[in-house]
């Protein structure tokens, strides 16, 4: 019984941290509808700085009450300081834009925090602070629990209250509900929205840096805090519905709960029962526990040009394009061929990755999985079955199909940024298993000798081999995007109302163009494979989902061949930028840069600039 | 006389599709005016391009002789401007008095100050449902309360869009004494209308509106009275 009671109250205060880090990523969502990925690196920020600043305070005034709380207090300030200024610099300029530009820029914040903390603190985990007066345990009915636990058990509630009291008793809490249902209206009434929004920003902010420095004395800090609380919080916002505080506490107990719990019987289970969760909840509630159907549209949709076939000369272009990459073994060097086979592999990746963002209208954030999903299958195969490389190259799309199959049937019935979440919080959770299940994946140190077959063990004959796989699936892509299928795929996209009525099937439709986003994601992920010759759980990681995501953007979003541009813009930054010591924050920079300067993307740039020569109609400005 | 509003020019775009084209319009200080028009003819247009949302505008917009075309919304409502939307607009989870509160604005020279129980006085409907949601109101109500809201901005000018929009008989007559309250405190008003019946209750003077283009301009009289101006412009 008391066993029982402290496994409870362990699990409450475990929800603690992550009901703050969800209550500010929905706050800030409701009032300006952005998804703030960073949001996670502010809760790193948050523990970070509070170490310091608990050190110095320690120093400065003793190592009293006032001292450590006041610390931890000023800590989550700061962060909520930081947080103002990314939505001063950043954020402000591109509330108008769609969704994507504003995920792109906060991934880019993701990096230059990323660095910055590497940078600051080392790369060390740091063992966090003990809070004064709270070192060891209670016996509770005979059981021990932490201290520190009772004091993150009563911060869920107390966070809560003074949060409810802000929304309902303060003008500043009027208006962020009143613009979390129409937030022109609230301008058009003389509110300066800008303003309202850093105050949110800040707030939002603030609670993440507060539930990272809250949680010092019991996780302390590493640099994997931030993706790993970011899935969690992603989970936690959507059991309990967008927007909807009461719900984040809600879903965060319940999460807290599974966590105390799953641990005891099957400790390796902790994700799994968080996605079926998840599962459950989105199948009798797709907008959460609390949530509400999303609010679609606040003027920011964007008129695209329909798809157009291009004309010979870009078909010329193209054909030339593919001859001198055929003919690159004879005026290049290995080193250069290598390169060659990466860009070839990922704009494979971010062109299926692309027929779902752009025709789709459907931002994965998450397709990692299935490129991954496919390395891993080609390398398991090796492992466990033993089968050549040709047939597994043919095994491992089907296979990455088989896991967005499965995954998208959960994802499609959500649109938007629920979207983008979930698909975020299945990679991790796909992520996660294959990190954590070392007996058949290899965990950490992932599946080597993965080795080609003899014909293609010459690096110049699988270059061949990569060159025509991936021309033919970008070709493929292509022609079912210009096929009846994409037509409907884009009609669901741009007027689902009026495509169900002409009888499309807009979810089934998205589904089967999820599974085919998938199935070349995985032809991509089996080459990459066998390209280094081992797989590691990095290629799923969300990294590496990010790198999807920033070629097609690089590239344009409603630009076909823009994921050709995007993937060697993207593999060639890199390749100069690994050289450097802060290469992420300066590829983070790169990546802000872009969304601010060329809201077009590259190719869209490009097209604008010198379309016409190919046949190409320039772009109106919307 | 001069004018309190002035638009001079203003053509005005939604997406790639143009509206307006080049519209002159005005409304002097304590003058109630009809823009009335068919469906789709830019009545609302011709209100949101005062405030500058939803659409894109070229010309000139001027208030109180200051050139207002290039400010955002909420700088433009800080000056007098109050907006009442078509579609009321209210913050549905906010109660009566909380749609207020983030309607309140500092008081204004020049203009009547308003506070929620001087605004209960012209809408007692409103008075009863003070602590309720806006969004279990009726329409009627909804409607006094995006009125009553504006008003708390303390304006000098209102804009009233198809104020008597799906509202029953009963509620629209209401809606014609409210405005003429308005009018008797000082506040100017300009107002789109298809109800042609309402907007010859409460205007002083009237524009049509057809196609994007001002087909008319003359005092309220002389649009009642002329039938075949009317069936001009007017009649379905």
């Amino acid at each position: 019984m008391g066993f029982i009671l402290v496994q409870i109250l362990t699990g409450l205060s475990s929800a603690a941290s992550l009901f703050l880090v969800a209550a500010g990523l929905s706050l800030i969502f409701g009032v300006t509808r952005v998804v703030n990925f960073a949001h996670g690196s502010f809760y790193m920020l948050g523990a970070y700085i509070g170490l310091t600043l608990v050190a110095l305070f320690g120093d400065l005034f003793g190592r009293g009450h006032l001292a450590f709380w006041s610390a931890l207090l000023c800590a989550a300030l700061a962060v909520g300081a930081i947080g103002a200024l990314v939505e001063i610099v950043i954020l402000r300029r591109i509330y108008r834009s769609p969704e994507l530009f504003q995920l792109v820029a906060t991934f880019g914040v993701i990096l230059v925090i990323q660095d910055l903390t590497l940078w600051g603190w080392g790369p060390e985990d740091q063992l966090g602070p003990r809070a004064p007066d709270l070192r060891g345990a209670i016996m509770i009915m005979g059981e021990p629990l932490p201290r520190y636990d009772l004091v993150l058990i009563a911060a869920g509630p107390v966070v809560l209250l003074l949060f409810w009291l802000l929304l309902n008793r303060t003008r500043f809490g009027i208006l962020v509900r009143a613009a979390t249902a129409d937030r022109e209206m609230v301008g058009a009434l003389g509110v300066n929205q800008a303003w309202l929004f850093t105050g949110v920003f800040f707030l939002g902010s603030f609670l993440a840096g507060l539930g990272g420095a809250l949680q010092l004395p019991k996780g302390g800090a590493n640099l994997l805090m931030d993706f790993g609380v970011l899935a969690a919080a992603f989970v936690v916002v959507v059991v309990g519905g967008m927007g909807s505080i009461a719900g984040a506490f809600l879903a965060a107990v319940l999460i807290g709960q599974l966590q105390a719990f799953g641990v005891l019987f099957i400790p390796q289970s902790t994700l799994v029962m968080m996605f079926l969760v998840m599962a459950v909840v989105l199948v009798i509630r797709p907008f959460g526990l609390l949530g509400r159907p999303e609010l679609v549209g606040q003027g920011r949709q964007m008129l695209d040009d329909p798809l157009r076939p291009t004309g010979w000369r870009f078909k010329a272009l193209a054909l030339a394009l593919v001859a001198l990459l055929a003919a690159a073994p004879l005026w290049l060097g290995d080193y250069g061929l290598v390169l060659l086979i990466d860009i070839l592999i990922l704009a494979l990746f971010a062109t299926a990755l692309h027929a779902i963002i752009g025709p789709g209208g459907l931002v994965s954030f998450g397709h990692a999985a299935y490129f991954g999903g496919g390395a891993y299958a080609a390398a398991l195969l090796v492992k466990y079955a033993g089968t050549p490389m040709s047939l597994n190259l043919v095994l491992a799309p089907p296979a990455a199909a088989l896991l967005a199959l499965a995954i998208g049937w959960f994802c499609v019935r959500l649109s938007g940024v629920y979207f983008a979440m979930l698909t975020l919080a299945f990679a991790q959770i796909v992520w996660s298993v294959v990190f954590q299940w070392g007996t058949v994946t290899g965990g950490d140190d992932g599946l080597l000798g993965i080795w080609r077959s003899p014909w293609a063990s010459d690096r110049v004959a699988y270059y061949w081999l990569v060159l025509a796989c991936c021309t033919a699936g970008i070709l493929a892509l292509r022609h079912g995007l210009h096929s009846p299928f994409g037509y409907a795929l884009r009609a669901g996209r741009d007027s689902p109302l009026r495509a169900e009525a002409i009888g499309i099937d807009v979810r089934r439709q998205q589904w089967a163009a999820f599974t085919l986003s998938g199935a070349f994601a995985g032809l991509a992920g089996g080459l990459y494979a066998y390209a280094k010759g081992s797989v590691f759980p990095n290629e799923m990681a969300i990294a590496r989902s990010f790198d999807g995501i920033i070629m097609v953007f690089f590239g344009g979003v409603q630009q076909l061949s823009g994921p050709l541009a995007g993937a060697a813009a993207l593999t060639w930054l890199k390749d100069i930028l690994f050289r450097l010591e802060m290469w992420r924050l300066l590829l983070g920079l790169a990546v802000i840069a872009v969304v601010l300067l060329f809201p077009q993307g590259l190719a869209g740039f490009l097209k604008a600039r010198f379309g016409r020569f190919f046949g190409i109609r320039p772009e109106l400005s919307a | 006389m001069t004018a309190l509003l002035e638009l001079t020019g203003v053509s005005a775009a939604y997406l790639k599709a143009r509206i307006l084209f080049d519209i002159d319009l005005a409304v002097a200080e304590r003058e109630v005016v009809a823009l009335v028009g068919r469906n789709g003819a830019g009545k609302s247009t011709t209100i949101k391009a005062v405030m500058g949302i939803q659409v894109s505008r070229t010309g000139a917009v001027r208030f109180a002789g200051r050139d207002v075309s290039r400010l955002p919304a909420y700088m433009i409502a800080r000056l007098g401007i109050g907006y009442v939307p078509e579609e009321r607009r209210v913050f549905p989870d906010l109660t009566i008095l909380e749609n207020l509160e983030v309607g309140r604005q500092p008081a204004r020279e020049g203009a009547p100050t308003w506070t929620p129980e001087a605004l209960f006085e012209i809408f007692p409907n409103l008075a009863e449902l003070r602590h309720r949601p806006a969004g279990q109101s009726s329409g009627g109500e909804q409607q006094m309360l995006a009125i009553a809201r504006t008003l708390m901005g303390n304006p000098r000018l209102v804009l009233l869009d198809e104020p008597s929009e799906g509202l029953a008989p009963v509620i629209v007559e209401q809606m014609a004494v409210a405005v003429g309250k308005l009018k008797q405190e000082g506040l100017a008003v300009l107002l789109s209308e298809q109800n042609l019946r309402f907007a010859g209750a409460v205007a002083d003077r009237a524009y049509v509106i057809e196609s994007g283009h001002i087909r008319f301009e003359g005092p309220m009289r002389r649009l009642l009275d002329d039938a075949a101006l009317r069936s001009a412009h007017l009649s379905v």
